[in-house]
């Protein structure tokens, strides 16, 4: 399974290396680099890179390679859904999985790493275990560490490894017993040139915030089940109630973790909530262009778009950009040529324009594309999909939780072709 | 390990970015330079008696490791505090023991004998960790140390010390492959493990040591199956890709009859063709024209009990399950993958890009799989090139008659793409799809020479040469038709700069030079004349299309190909001086040329057969799907190739038999033994493994409960039939249960003689009756609908039993008596008769003036037959009550005179077996008539039910009226609130049940209970201990006290000083397990399984409560 891990920053530093068999030598990640070089853009670095003697598989989250060495035959998969799920617990140990981060740890992340893999193959990932064995740091608990001379690793030895509910550890106590519910649907859109939706489905999922104590047992139960078509669990959720019941039973992990994530039938219409008109062309023979581009609001039942972003990625020729923006700010990287309009909230009665001149270099050809717009926006309080959740019963804890339920529907990958 | 200093040097180039604390550590400069004294300070560090001092240099010299510097110089210091006190330092201790352990074995050895009294602590987290550690030391010294010490632990206790031995496995065979077949001994003994937790880590120790010995996994193959779904995600993946090539192995292709018979594979049907099958059978074997395919039970098992880990969170397990699928399962049902994977198209983009390989080879074999999902994989310009490319690798696959517009439409947007690879790849999908469609043939092609065209500068279009290339294949197939388009390319070449390109065309010019005889010449002259400034792949093909022009037209031409020819004789790169000789020899007529010579126009102008455009993933599927080996397209290291389907036909039913038998006697007598213990968390392993027809343990039905434990005694043909039902009802199983039931019955009742171990079949015979008087029971055909736990409809069925019976004649009874033959019991007929009249007698029928006397006087019968009947055996209870409580729903002073009473009549409601039958008594003590009794503005919590009961128009002063309400309270014991009418008053009342009255008996066999009991363990399962009072020790008292506290039913049982209950909650049907365990001194032990762990957990609670009394 995993022999090795390296991790990688942008400038091509390995920062870090941890090794679960025999030693492999860093030089095995030449061929990594090479490949990052063939590839030109980070993104398109292969994820799986083969050497004479061993196997690269490589993800690439927050501005960090994560290089696992492979010898033998293994499900690339399982390699690249442990390495996320690795990037995962260092976001969550130290609010974000970057260089510094990682580096300023390095203690923790090297005894995290050790708990997670034995031999290659994985031991412990679910959180809650690992929280147990590994506290994470605070700057309160590092004050006293540094005074007492006391450790991060945890003095009790975990039981949550022994329990059949992994991912719940024993003994939690709040004086405060809350279960917060947020369901966030991301609309992926593809709107082509004239206007009509291409291609539009809503993904959504349930993130959870519990802090209950004890053992509960939450039932949660939805309006409107029907709605969601292919759904994927986490762990804790008894899959033959929801076969039988559409009931989402579930003994939940302590903490922030995912519930479940869905999608929507696409059977069903989906509404749209900004239309956006743009006219964008480049003249002939001459090196400049038009820009103008207006987003308005439809069918947001009533609720304000806010939060709304653009980015385009102009073609290469374009040298400059002179706008004007009647609300909010744009900012343009002749480097990167990424157009960053940001326009925050719609109002329907002064929609946002961005209009302006294209410079582009002299005696470029007129670039054969208009370049496709990536809408993000935010609707508090909604669910476009019209999810509702019914109710929520905890049993198995005498206390009455605190219960909440908050909706979100955000852009996911919303495209404007043009 | 030789590399290793080399990091120090590395190291220290690219640590300038490090963080202050490390910045300065001892390696930075290089180890044995000035910096060396630092080493010296860690080591006084690690002598130091602080621990403080000594983690501080543990953290210090780990993130040394971790930075890949040296720090091997300090072995000596750090493995003295292998047995620190502090669990810190203690674990970085380790790190970094197991990380130099290699490169100095000696030393490494000192820290053994702490690791030795570590493997016999008293705490199973302590052994598991010292084995850990233990087995990670490579040095080849310990192995004999290790051996043992897995051996030890893996008949541990604790299951996670044996997990850890699992995990220790590898480690001890990579470091010597000469144990391993002492470590295969190992890995059978942890294989008959029945813990999650073992199961997922012994699988992976058995893929690395021993993957060739299929044969291990025979005996545990069912129990693999069932266990997996609460396996860890990581287990699951490997368990999954383990057992898809042990299908491969023992079952038969799934899809064998088709290919036989099926030249169109798109129309091959799996359904229908399952019904051929069964019509053959039907007809007679006499036809015997091929033999029908019946899906082995065992591959039904797999497949089934692997598609809800579609539904898992982690990638890995839904791409191991689709493999699965895709490998083993007919090709109606392989169709559910699809949804799950276009679900993973929203992961991480390196997640994309695998399941994008994977799809792509599946749409090419499957393509009616994903055409629902075209649009998911619709491409942005923000994907990255990679991912576009393999999505319009997917999106050309899919590609056919009725979507192509749609596909060409949205090629012709990837087009004006900026990112010029992405463009060149979508010039090709649109060549393969015009290749594969003939219909559009030619649009894309005027499409595409109408892109060439309308290039402003065609020099730089990076993708033009992929452009003209894909026109050229497209040609090649009807070049007649197309000589208008060579002409325009012939135009182009005087525009085109870029080499290939030139040269496709001078190729396309020389092939079809006879389309076009006017210009063909004309190009060569203008060819000739630039021919020195040409690349030289642009050179070979003017010689070419000089050569071909000679031959055809040698009259224009002969000039023209003598200059080129002279040209390239004298040509700075020798493979155009070579061709041109070659070429020069051949076509020019000398008197020392052969007979090559004559075949000359042959050579060059044969036919060529048109080039086949295909996808680069087809036939890539031979490797299983899923693996390293598919994504890279080359057999990686230890990849274990995916066998093929046996041709033999074993006949299911043998192999069925034969799976124990095929492995080692001693260990399956051992195995037996263990059997025999009754440790019910084994037993679902146990049974699924023993019993032959395993065919339904996901339903956890009574129906498919009956029919497995009766299928080991019955013969294979049943096993068969019902195969093929599920086979029919696969998709809405759960939906279709009560039609599959109804279909079932018939069949059933011819078996019921070779049944013995099937206590439902008690229930069939009534059926009949049942059907007589569906007339007069009108309203319970609605009912019919929806019921759905078993519970409901058997007990349902009972009563009309009983009603029939309590009629007058004993025939019923003595019929029931026939057939019924309980598994347990030993006592004479006449008593069990009775006892089982009794068990399905819960309360008279409908209109009960006197329903508790009637009870109480069958129960004081029945106390007479238990006392008697000394009870060496078991004895059967009634389920029902032994005395009914009755609780106040009204008094009579708040009700002014009107009291309410009701209690819990446990018999199922008529109108709605979801429903919990309330009788209420109403008494009317006021000196007036009350009229218009109603139960009105039921206000239930959300999910309740109340069916009301029928107004009572006027009630006498001093009457009493006795009504029935039904009431759903889906399984809580919350109150239903409602209000009581009267013509002048209301009154609030409420209903609150008592958790023994939300569920109704079930009537189940030792061996069932065992098996469900297996499935309800871990966190349904609630554990009490008590003591029984003196009075309630008798086997008497405490299965009335667990009656009357809970409608339970009982099950027989073998051992004298245990009583099993099992019921069924009204609402859901989740089973309830009630286990009392008697032991010496009054004390008793209660154990309750259910899925509802609220419910248990009150009901732990009553009980107890019931038994203290």
């Amino acid at each position: 399974m995993i022999h090795s891990l390296f991790l990688i920053n942008c400038s091509g530093d390995i920062f870090l290396e941890k090794h679960w068999k025999s030693v492999v030598s860093q030089s095995v990640c030449d061929y990594f680099f090479e490949a990052q070089e063939k590839a030109i853009d980070v993104e398109n670095v292969p994820p799986v890179i083969s050497t004479p003697h061993h196997y690269l598989i490589s993800i690439y989250r927050d501005k960090i390679f994560f290089v696992s060495v492979i010898q033998t035959e293994v499900p690339p998969l399982f390699v690249i859904e442990f390495l996320h799920r690795v990037a995962d617990t260092f976001q969550d140990y130290f609010g974000e999985c970057s260089e510094t981060a990682i580096k300023d740890n390095v203690v923790i992340v090297y005894e995290l790493l050790e708990e997670m893999l034995d031999n290659g193959f994985p031991l412990a990932t679910e959180s809650n275990i690992l929280k147990e064995l590994i506290k994470p740091p605070t700057i309160l608990r590092s004050v006293v560490n540094s005074i007492t001379g006391s450790s991060n690793v945890g003095d009790t030895l975990p039981t949550g490894q022994l329990s059949n509910i992994p991912w719940r550890r024993a003994g939690v106590k709040y004086t405060n017993n809350e279960a917060y519910f947020d369901v966030i649907e991301e609309i992926d859109a593809i709107i082509d040139k004239s206007g009509s939706t291409v291609f539009a489905e809503i993904q959504g999922v349930i993130d959870s915030c519990i802090k209950l104590s004890g053992m509960p047992d939450l039932s949660l139960s939805f309006m409107n089940p029907r709605l969601l078509d292919d759904v994927s669990f986490h762990p804790c959720i008894r899959f033959k109630r929801w076969e039988s019941e559409r009931v989402l039973s579930f003994i939940p992990p302590d903490g922030n973790f995912r519930l479940i994530s869905y999608r929507v039938s696409s059977q069903n219409l989906v509404a749209i909530p900004v239309y956006v008109k743009h006219m964008i062309s480049f003249k002939e023979n001459s090196s400049s262009g038009r820009f103008d581009v207006t987003i308005g609001p439809k069918q947001n039942m009533g609720k304000t778009v806010e939060g709304v972003v653009m980015t385009v990625h102009m073609p290469k020729a374009v040298l400059n950009m002179s706008l004007t923006a009647t609300q909010g700010s744009y900012t343009f990287d002749p480097v990167t040529k990424v157009l960053t309009w940001d326009v925050g909230k719609i109002t329907p009665q002064k929609l946002p324009n961005l209009k302006g001149i294209v410079n582009l270099q002299s005696g470029a050809p007129k670039p054969e594309e208009n370049p496709s717009l990536n809408i993000q926006f935010k609707i508090q309080q909604l669910a476009i999909s019209g999810l509702k959740v019914n109710r929520l019963d905890m049993y198995g804890e005498k206390y009455k939780p605190f219960k909440g339920v908050k909706y979100i529907t955000k852009a996911g990958k919303f495209q404007v072709r043009t | 390990m030789a590399a290793s200093p080399a990091y120090g040097e590395e190291k220290g180039g690219s640590s300038s970015l490090g963080e202050p604390e490390y910045g300065h550590d001892p390696a930075s400069g290089g180890i044995f330079s000035s910096d060396y004294k630092r080493h010296d300070d860690l080591k006084e560090m690690l002598d130091s008696n602080k621990d403080s001092l000594k983690l501080e240099a543990m953290k210090r010299i780990v993130a040394m490791i971790a930075r890949g510097k040296n720090a091997s110089d300090l072995f000596p210091a750090v493995v003295k505090n292998v047995a620190c006190k502090n669990i810190e330092v203690k674990k970085l201790v380790y790190v970094y023991l197991v990380r130099y352990a290699e490169e100095q074995q000696d030393l490494a050895l000192l820290s053994i004998s702490t690791f030795q009294r570590g493997l016999k602590d008293p705490n199973q987290l302590i052994r598991a960790s010292a084995l850990r550690v233990l087995s990670s030391i490579r040095v080849p010294i310990i192995v004999p140390i290790m051996m043992l010490a897995i051996k030890e632990a893996a008949s541990d206790m604790s299951p996670y010390v044996r997990k850890t031995a699992a995990h220790a496995i590898p480690k001890l065979y990579s470091l010597d492959s000469d144990q391993k077949d002492q470590l295969i001994e190992v890995i059978e003994k942890l294989l008959a493990d029945k813990t999650t937790l073992v199961a997922g880590s012994v699988v992976m120790a058995f893929e690395e040591v021993c993957p060739e010995r299929i044969d291990l996994i025979h005996k545990n193959y069912r129990k693999l199956c069932n266990l997996l779904i609460d396996v860890e995600e990581w287990g699951q993946v490997v368990i999954i890709n383990m057992l898809t090539r042990y299908a491969r192995t023992q079952f038969l292709s799934p899809n064998q009859n088709e290919s036989l018979l099926e030249e169109n594979a798109e129309k091959a049907f799996y359904g229908s063709e399952e019904e051929d099958a069964k019509d053959a059978k039907a007809e007679a074997a006499s036809l015997a024209k091929r033999k029908p395919y019946v899906m082995d039970p065992d591959h039904r098992l797999l497949l089934r009990n692997t598609k809800p880990l579609l539904q898992s969170r982690n990638a890995a397990v839904v791409m191991a399950v689709a493999q699965l699928y895709f490998h083993l399962a007919p090709k109606a049902e392989v169709g559910v993958i699809a949804k799950a994977l276009v679900r993973l198209l929203r992961s991480h983009s390196e997640v994309q890009y695998v399941v994008l390989q994977n799809v792509a080879t599946m749409s090419i074999k499957r393509r009616g799989m994903f055409e629902p999902y075209l649009k998911s994989f619709y491409i942005r310009s923000t994907d990255p090139t990679q991912i576009k490319i393999l999505k319009l690798e997917v999106l050309t696959n899919l590609a056919n008659e009725t979507n192509i517009s749609t596909i060409l439409r949205e090629f012709q947007t990837y087009i004006r793409s900026m990112d010029k690879d992405f463009v060149a790849a979508t010039i090709q999908a649109i060549g393969r799809c015009a290749t594969n469609i003939g219909k559009v043939r030619d649009t894309c092609l005027n499409g595409l020479v109408q892109l060439l065209s309308n290039r402003d500068d065609l020099a730089k279009a990076g993708s033009l040469p992929t452009e003209l290339v894909v026109i050229k294949k497209l040609l090649q197939m009807q070049p007649a038709q197309h000589s208008e388009i060579i002409k325009h390319m012939a135009k182009l070449t005087d525009n085109i700069q870029v080499p290939m390109a030139r040269a496709s065309i001078l190729w396309l010019i020389g092939e079809y030079c006879e389309h076009v005889p006017k210009i063909a010449p004309d190009v060569l002259r203008k060819m000739a004349k630039s021919f020195t400034n040409e690349e030289d792949i642009v050179k070979l093909q003017v010689i070419n299309l000089a050569a071909k022009l000679y031959l055809t037209n040698s009259k224009q031409s002969k000039l023209l190909t003598q200059y080129v020819l002279n040209l390239a004789k004298y040509d700075q790169n020798y493979d155009i001086r070579d061709r041109a000789r070659f070429i020069r020899q051949l076509i020019v007529p000398t008197e020392k040329s052969g007979a090559l010579n004559k075949y000359a126009k042959k050579l060059f102008l044969a036919q060529k057969p048109a080039p086949v455009l295909e996808s680069s993933f087809k036939d890539r599927d031979h490797f299983q799907l899923g693996s390293l080996s598919h994504l890279l397209n080359a057999k990686a290291v230890g990849y274990q190739e995916l066998p093929d389907w046996p041709d033999e036909a074993p006949d299911p039913s043998v192999r069925n038999v034969e799976v124990p038998e095929w492995t080692k006697c001693t260990i399956r007598e051992k195995r037996k033994e263990k059997v025999e213990k009754p440790f019910y968390s084994d037993s679902e392993g146990e049974s699924g493994a023993t019993e032959s027809a395993d065919s339904e343990p996901e339903s956890g039905s009574e129906e498919s409960g009956s029919s497995s434990s009766s299928g080991s005694s019955s013969s294979g043909s049943e096993e068969e039939e019902e195969e093929e039902e599920e086979e029919e009802h696969s998709e809405e199983q759960s939906e279709d249960k009560e039609e599959e039931e109804e279909e079932k019955r018939p069949k059933r009742k011819e078996k019921e003689g070779s049944r013995k171990a099937a206590p439902r079949s008690v229930g069939s015979p009534s059926e009949e009756e049942e059907e007589e008087e569906g007339a007069k029971k009108s309203k319970k055909k609605k009912a019919l609908q929806g019921r759905k736990g078993r519970a409901e409809t058997s007990s349902e069925e009972a009563s009309t039993s009983e009603s029939s019976s309590s009629g007058s004649d004993s025939g019923s009874e003595a019929e029931t008596k026939r057939r019924k033959a309980p598994p347990s019991s030993k006592a004479g007929p006449k008593e069990i008769s009775l006892l089982d009249l009794d068990d399905f007698t819960p309360p008279p029928p409908q209109p009960i003036p006197s329903s508790s006397i009637v009870s109480t006087s069958l129960v004081t019968d029945l106390e007479g037959l238990t006392l008697t009947d000394t009870s060496l055996t078991p004895t059967l209870l009634s389920p029902a009550f032994g005395t009914v409580k009755t609780y106040e729903l009204l008094h009579r002073m708040a009700g002014e005179g009107l009291a309410v009473e009701y209690c819990f009549s446990r018999r199922p409601f008529p109108g709605d077996p979801h429903m919990v039958a309330v009788q209420i008594q109403i008494s009317n003590n006021t000196d007036a008539e009350v009229k218009n009794l109603r139960v009105s503005e039921p206000k239930p919590l959300s999910g309740m039910r109340i069916q009301e009961f029928p107004e009572i128009e006027s009630l006498a002063p001093g009457d009493t009226a006795s009504v029935v309400m039904g009431i759903d309270f889906c399984d809580s014991t919350q109150a239903a609130n409602f209000q009581l009418c009267t013509h002048t008053r209301h009154f609030y009342v409420s209903i609150q049940p008592p958790v023994g009255e939300l569920m109704a008996p079930v009537f189940m066999s030792e061996n069932e209970f065992k098996k469900e009991q297996g499935k309800l363990t871990g966190m349904s399962e609630i554990t009490e201990k008590l003591t029984l009072p003196e009075k309630c020790r008798s086997d008497h008292a405490i299965v009335q006290q667990v009656t009357s506290a809970a409608n339970v039913g009982r099950v027989p049982c073998g051992a004298s000083n245990e009583y099993r209950f099992a019921a069924k909650t009204v609402t859901s049907g989740s089973l309830v397990l009630i286990t009392l365990e008697r032991r010496e001194g009054g004390l008793a032990q209660l154990t309750i399984n259910s899925e509802k762990m609220v419910i248990g957990t009150m009901l732990v609670k009553d009980i107890s409560q019931a038994l203290a009394q």
